[in-house]
């Protein structure tokens, strides 16, 4: 029998938590679609992703209401563009963009991801074509997302691919300098990038996934950081086991939401997510956790390592609460959707350079950091470089979505609204050039600890 | 299949009354009842079986979220599954 405090407490960390299952993410494969034609191939690709979820947003805002949980997002993942797309004779894939944009808001969902590339290791004239397309793609659209991956443990980093994505963001960022450069906040590039993501903006239905699938991202900052609030002065043991307990907690009410998801769509169970998603919202904020842990600023001395305590006892927490666990699976560090880490930017205690640091021991990487508009591409594709080396070398996901904001300067701030929040300016080291660096190209190659057998 | 309703506001005659009437009408069985008043809130946890109700949890939910606005207090109706998942293994 439930008692009445396990009531309260659920309650509590609904209420004053903001305790939400983050996303309801539908894979649909495109691989049926492909047609020579691409105006037929867009109709085709328009009609599976209608058919197929259909009822996605009902079902979605159904198990919200039954269950009193809140359901942020629902979403579609397809298969990357450019493998779906490759038999279309055409040197443009913004019609499909179009046409995802057009599914995606005929069936209600607020983001539609996979309009995307696996180059890690070289490009097939469709990759080509569809990198072309991105800026154009983004800025044509409202809620199509895109992503790039250059880069793996197994395969090294497609280093022509980084020098291109560096002069990408930059061609996004000036067709959408209307709206603070947003076509960047839709476009990540990934080292190692799982499949079965169900988060945007990476998400994307990976080519080893069923034809259709439903995987969950939860999330949860509000309930760790109050459960540690209790905490104070404890070791590090307890703050470990507190954490990893209230994970579980969170998880189980995602794997529940997967559950009944994927029973009422009748479609299979692909992964729950255990990443810890933050909005910026106060009371929502993963830098909010570490400060809690007795950092008096995030992004000082001792935040790597709090971070790190903090990703691994989610997981382990987590882990034991599903059946199923894949995706990003850790804590996210999105500076402009993160009410702490916008205030540790601002006063000065949280820095690029640390920032990066902190993606060696979390998901996902440097993630929605507003740059300056005049930052070179060369520079850019640096930072893609050294974020793709730390995915590599550490054989985990790692990702950059950097928005060089046209005509803003350190001290400026943007903002989007909503989930995607806003940023003061971060400043970056530009004094100094990589242009001779990225101008190399090639591959590096994949290291050693991808020699496995 | 079990609900959770939990109502909270400044008390008044005929709060409980109200509530189980609306379960009674739409042949919702209750099967406990813990309430209490503290510092003028009333407070109520109630659990009932639903399954031989003609009605949806959400049309449920949404008569017992109207009813209770009139009045003043929150009522919330919930599947206890989340409660389960979340307290036992």
């Amino acid at each position: 029998m439930i008692t009445i405090d396990d009531i309260l407490e659920t309650n509590r960390m609904i209420t004053e938590n903001k305790l939400d299952v983050r996303t309801i993410t539908m894979g649909i494969s495109l691989r049926d679609c492909a047609h020579p034609n691409i105006e037929q191939f867009c109709r085709n690709v328009y009609e599976k992703i209608t058919r197929s979820a259909e009822f996605l947003v009902q079902t979605g805002e159904d198990i919200e209401a039954e269950y009193g949980i809140p359901i942020i997002n629902k979403r579609i993942a397809v298969t990357p563009v450019s493998i779906a797309a490759e038999a279309c004779r055409t040197d443009s894939y913004v019609p499909v963009a179009e046409a995802m944009d057009k599914a995606a808001k005929e069936v209600g969902v607020n983001f539609i991801g996979g309009f995307s590339a696996l180059v890690e290791k070289g490009f097939t004239p469709g990759d080509r074509t569809l990198l072309n397309s991105i800026p154009q793609a983004l800025a044509g659209t409202d809620l199509v997302c895109s992503s790039v991956n250059l880069a793996s443990t197994k395969a090294g980093i497609n280093m022509d691919c980084v020098r291109e994505m560096g002069e990408i963001v930059k061609r996004t960022a000036e067709l959408t300098r209307d709206k603070g450069a947003i076509g960047c906040a839709k476009l990540v590039v990934f080292c190692n990038a799982p499949g079965d993501n169900p988060f945007m903006a990476g998400a994307f239905h990976g080519v080893s996934e069923a034809d259709k699938v439903v995987s969950v991202g939860v999330s949860g900052p509000g309930v760790v950081k109050h459960a540690l609030e209790d905490l104070k002065g404890a070791d590090f043991t307890q703050v470990a086991e507190t954490i990893k307990k209230t994970a579980f907690k969170i998880t189980r009410v995602g794997q529940l939401v997967a559950r009944e998801a994927a029973k009422r769509l009748g479609v299979p169970f692909g992964i729950i997510d255990l990443s810890l998603a933050p909005t910026p919202a106060v009371g929502d904020s993963v830098a909010r956790i570490l400060e809690e842990m007795g950092l008096e600023a995030c992004g000082v001395p001792g935040t790597t390592a709090a971070l790190a305590l903090l990703n691994d006892a989610v997981k382990k927490g987590g882990l034991m609460a599903s059946s199923h666990v894949g995706g990003l699976s850790g804590a996210f560090i999105p500076v402009s959707e993160d009410e702490g880490m916008i205030n540790a930017i601002r006063q000065g205690s949280l820095s690029l350079e640390k920032l990066e640091a902190m993606t060696c021991v979390c998901s996902v990487g440097l993630d929605m950091i507003a740059i300056p508009g005049d930052t070179s591409a060369a520079t850019i594709a640096g930072l893609i470089a050294d974020e793709a080396a730390i995915g590599m070398v550490n054989n985990k996901t790692t990702a950059v979505r950097v928005i060089p904001v046209p005509g803003k300067k350190v001290g400026d701030t943007v903002e989007y609204g909503g989930l995607l929040g806003y940023s003061p300016i971060v400043p970056l080291e530009s004094r100094y050039s990589s242009e001779a660096f990225i101008a190399r190209g090639g591959r590096i190659p994949a290291p050693l600890r991808s020699l496995t057998n | 299949m079990k609900l959770v309703v939990t109502v909270v506001g400044r008390d008044r005659v005929g709060i409980i009354a109200m509530v189980t009437r609306i379960l009674a009408e739409n042949n919702v069985n209750i099967l406990s009842i813990n309430q209490n008043i503290m510092d003028g809130f009333f407070n109520m946890i109630l659990i009932a079986e639903i399954s031989e109700s003609k009605l949806k949890l959400t049309e449920l939910q949404k008569i017992l979220k109207e009813q209770g606005e009139a009045i003043n207090v929150e009522i919330k109706a919930q599947h206890e599954d989340i409660f389960n998942v979340m307290h036992k293994i």
